[in-house]
C-alpha cells in the first residue's frame, strides 16, 4: 500500500464538457427523468400535460409535500426517519384552524378575517410544530428510543390529537389572507413575478461570481470562464422560463371581472392577466434557499452530515448530538406546520385526514432525491426534485385516466426502481458513503 | 525535574462488575513518546479515553503540568490541548479533508457562516507539510487511502497545536511507507517538545519509537520501563506473564514472585 500517485498535476488538464462543468451527475439524472416523464405525458395527453394550467397545479400540489421533504432530508442524513409527518402536519393544522375560526374571531373579539389572525394563527401553528418535534427529537436523543418507535407512535398519536381537539369536525372556510398560501388564492401576478425574476438572477450570478473569486484568492482551481457562464445563463434561462410559463396562466375572464368589481372598477374590454408565482411555491423556494443554507454554510449543517457520516467520530469531536437530533425534528416539526398553512388553505378548510399518508410521500421524495437510508448524504434541492417527479407522475396518470390503485402500484414500483438505480449509480463512481 | 506534562494517577473505571481499569497511576513529560502496551482488553484504550474525555473516570485525578485538570468531556480535553488520534480513524467519511480537520471547531466568516475556503487554504498548507503527495482536498474521505486518511488524523492534532497527542495504533491501518512517514512525523512532534502516548501492540515499533513504556494487564498496571534498558522479550514477558524484569518499576499488577 503506498500514496495514491499526484492524481492531477498542477494545472488540471481541459476536460471533457460535463466534467468541467462540475455538476453532480445525479442532479443531471432526476431532472432527465422529470423532462422524460413531461414529455411521455404530453404526449399520452396530446398536449394537455405541458398547459401553463397544468404545470402551475403541478407546482401548488407538489408544495406541501417538497417543504416536508426538505426536513425529512435532515432527519435521514442523521440515521433517522421521521413516520409521524403528515400526523403532525394534521395537529398543526387543526391548531391553526381553531385559532382562526374560534380563538381570534370570537375569544378575543377581533372578527371575521381580521388582519391580526392569520400572523398568530401562523405562530401558533409554528409553535405547535417546534414543540412537538423538540419533543420527540428529545425521546429520540436523550432517551434512545430509536426514532422508528416514537415517530410510529407519534404517526398514532398526533393525527387524533388533531381528531380530539376539533371534535373531528371539518373547520372551515379558513381566514381570507390565510388562503392566499393555498396556491391559487394567493399569487404574485405578473409584475411582481418578474421582479422576483430579476432579483433571483441577480442573487444566483452575483453569488456564482461572489464564489469563484473566493477560490481565485485562495488561488485554489478554478471552472473554465466559459463553464460558469454557461451554467449562469443556464440558471437564468430557468428562472425566466420557470415564470413565464406560471405567467402564462391567464386568470378566467369571470374571475377578474369580480375582481375588478371588488375594487369598485369596470373590467376593462379585452385585459389578460396571468396568475404569475403562487404564494405557496415562493414559500417553497425560500424554505429551499434556507434549508441549502443551513446545510452547506453553517455548523449545525456541518454536524448534521458529520453525525450522520460517523456519530462516534462527531461526538469525539465534541459534537453533542443528543442535542442535535433535538434540532432536527424541530425543524421537521416547523416544515410540517408550515406545510400545514398550505395544505389547509389549498382546501380551505381543515379536515380530519389532512396530510393522510404524506409521511410515506415525504419519505419517497427524499430517497427518490438522492438521500441514503444509511445516512450521511443527501440534498435539499434533490428532495425537492423527487416530490416534484412523484407528483407529476402521479397526476400525469390521473389525466391519463390511470385509476387510482394503479397509480400507486406506479409510484411505488418507481420508488424501489429509483433507489436501485440509486445504488448502481454509487457502485460504479466507487462512492462508498 | 519539572512537572511532568500529564500525571494520572489512581485511575479506576469500571463497566458493570468488570474493572476495565484498576488504580493505574502513569506520567509523561514534555517532548517524551510513552508506550502503553497490553492484550487487548487489557484496559490501556480505556485509560486514554479518559484522559481524552471520551470516557469519565469513575476515580483518579488527572493533572496538566503538575495542576489539577477536570476532564469530563473531549471539549475539556481539547481546551487542555490534549488531541486524539483513534485507532479506528475517527473521521467522518462523507465529508472532505477540511471538514474533517477542522470538525467541531469550524472556521467561521464575520458573517457566521462555516468558511470554507479558509478552512481549505489551511488544510493545503498542513498536509503540504506533513504528506506532500496529498491532491484530494475535494472527495469525502471515505475515497482516500489509509495513510491519506491517518495524514488527515493526524494534521488535526498538529494544525490545532497540541501540546499532549494521544495516539491510538497510529500505524495498525498503515503499509510500510506510510508508517514510516508516521513514524518520522513522530520524531518530528516529539522533538517540537509534544508529549505522546502511544498505544500499540508492536514491540518493535515501541522499541523503536517510545522512551519509556508502561505494560497493563487485567486493568492494572504492571509496570513501567526504559525501553532502552529492557529487552523485546522482557516486554513480551510483562505482557504476557506480568513479570517485571529487575530494572522496571513494578506496579500493582506484577507479578508477585517469592
Amino acid at each position: 500500500m503506498t500514496d495514491t500517485p499526484p492524481a492531477a498535476s498542477a494545472p488540471p488538464k481541459p476536460r471533457n464538457f460535463f466534467s468541467a462543468l462540475e455538476i453532480d451527475t445525479r442532479l443531471l439524472g432526476m431532472i432527465g427523468a422529470f423532462v422524460v416523464i413531461c414529455l411521455v405525458f404530453n404526449f399520452l395527453t396530446e398536449g394537455r400535460f405541458m398547459t401553463p394550467r397544468n404545470l402551475f397545479n403541478l407546482t401548488i400540489q407538489t408544495a406541501s409535500v417538497a417543504i416536508m421533504a426538505t426536513g425529512m432530508v435532515f432527519v435521514i442524513v442523521t440515521r433517522n426517519i421521521d413516520l409521524s409527518v403528515g400526523s403532525l402536519l394534521a395537529t398543526c393544522s387543526a391548531m391553526m384552524a381553531m385559532t382562526q375560526t374560534w380563538f381570534v374571531p370570537d375569544w378575543l373579539g377581533f372578527g371575521l378575517n381580521n388582519p391580526a389572525t392569520m400572523p398568530i394563527a401562523v405562530v401558533v401553528g409554528i409553535l405547535t410544530g417546534l414543540l412537538i418535534g423538540a419533543f420527540q427529537g428529545w425521546l429520540i436523543g436523550y432517551l434512545a428510543i430509536p426514532a422508528f418507535i416514537v415517530t410510529l407512535g407519534g404517526f398514532l398519536v398526533w393525527r387524533n390529537v388533531a381528531w380530539h381537539l376539533t371534535k373531528g369536525q371539518t373547520i372551515g372556510p379558513l381566514d381570507e389572507n390565510f388562503q392566499l398560501f393555498g396556491g391559487i388564492n394567493g399569487t404574485l401576478g405578473e409584475t411582481w413575478s418578474w421582479i422576483f425574476a430579476v432579483v433571483a438572477i441577480i442573487g444566483s450570478l452575483y453569488a456564482l461570481i461572489q464564489s469563484r473569486r473566493t477560490r481565485v484568492a485562495h488561488e485554489f482551481p478554478v471552472k473554465p470562464v466559459w463553464a460558469e457562464a454557461l451554467i449562469g445563463a443556464i440558471i437564468a434561462a430557468t428562472i425566466i422560463g420557470f415564470v413565464a410559463i406560471l405567467n402564462a396562466y391567464e386568470i378566467p375572464t369571470a374571475r377578474l371581472q369580480r375582481i375588478y368589481e371588488a375594487r369598485g372598477e369596470i373590467l376593462p374590454e379585452g385585459t389578460i392577466a396571468g396568475y404569475g408565482i403562487p404564494i405557496s411555491v415562493l414559500l417553497l423556494i425560500l424554505i429551499v434557499i434556507v434549508m441549502t443554507i443551513v446545510a452547506r454554510r453553517t455548523r449545525l449543517g456541518r454536524y448534521i452530515f458529520a453525525t450522520g457520516g460517523n456519530p462516534e467520530a462527531a461526538a469525539l469531536a465534541g459534537i453533542n448530538t443528543r442535542l442535535l437530533t433535538v434540532k432536527v425534528f424541530a425543524i421537521m416539526g416547523m416544515l410540517c406546520a408550515i406545510s400545514a398553512i398550505v395544505a389547509s388553505s389549498r382546501q380551505t378548510f381543515h379536515s380530519n385526514d389532512i396530510g393522510t399518508l404524506d409521511e410515506l410521500r415525504v419519505i419517497a421524495a427524499a430517497v427518490i432525491g438522492g438521500t441514503a437510508l444509511a445516512g450521511g448524504m443527501g440534498t435539499i434541492y434533490g428532495a425537492v426534485l423527487g416530490a416534484l417527479i412523484m407528483q407529476s407522475l402521479q397526476s400525469g396518470m390521473a389525466m391519463v385516466g390511470v385509476d387510482a390503485p394503479y397509480q400507486n402500484m406506479v409510484v411505488g414500483s418507481v420508488l424501489v426502481l429509483a433507489v436501485f438505480i440509486d445504488i448502481l449509480y454509487r457502485r460504479r463512481t466507487g462512492d462508498r458513503t | 525535574m519539572t512537572a511532568p506534562l500529564v500525571e494520572m494517577r489512581d485511575m479506576v473505571k469500571s463497566f458493570g462488575g468488570i474493572k476495565a481499569v484498576d488504580h493505574v497511576t502513569i506520567d509523561l513529560y514534555p517532548g517524551e513518546v510513552v508506550g502503553v502496551l497490553g492484550h487487548n482488553g487489557a484496559g490501556k484504550s480505556v485509560l486514554m479515553k479518559m484522559l481524552s474525555g471520551a470516557l469519565q473516570r469513575d476515580s483518579g485525578e488527572i493533572y496538566i503540568n503538575g495542576e489539577k485538570a477536570t476532564i469530563n468531556n473531549p471539549r475539556d480535553a481539547r481546551n487542555y490541548q490534549i488531541e486524539t488520534i483513534y485507532q479506528y480513524l475517527a473521521l467522518a467519511d462523507n465529508l472532505d479533508a477540511a471538514s474533517n480537520l477542522f470538525l467541531g471547531r469550524e472556521l467561521m466568516s464575520p458573517t457566521g457562516f462555516v468558511n470554507d475556503a479558509q478552512m481549505e487554504a489551511e488544510t493545503r498548507k498542513i498536509l503540504a507539510r506533513l504528506n506532500p503527495n496529498f491532491r484530494r482536498f475535494h472527495t469525502p474521505v471515505a475515497g482516500l487511502s489509509g495513510g491519506q486518511r491517518q495524514s488527515v488524523a493526524i494534521a488535526r492534532a498538529v494544525y490545532f497545536n497540541a501540546r499532549i497527542l494521544i495516539m491510538d495504533e497510529p500505524t495498525a491501518a498503515l503499509g510500510v511507507q506510510e508508517t514510516q512517514m508516521v513514524a518520522e512525523l513522530i520524531e518530528q512532534l516529539k522533538s517540537e517538545g509534544i508529549g505522546i502516548f502511544l498505544i500499540d501492540h508492536d514491540i518493535h515499533q515501541v522499541k523503536m519509537l517510545c522512551d519509556r513504556a508502561n505494560v497493563m494487564k487485567n486493568g492494572q498496571l504492571v509496570g513501567t520501563v526504559k525501553v532502552d534498558e529492557v529487552s523485546e522479550d522482557d516486554m513480551l514477558g510483562m505482557i504476557i506473564a506480568g513479570k517485571c524484569p529487575a530494572n522496571a518499576i513494578p506496579g500493582p499488577g506484577a507479578l508477585q514472585t517469592a
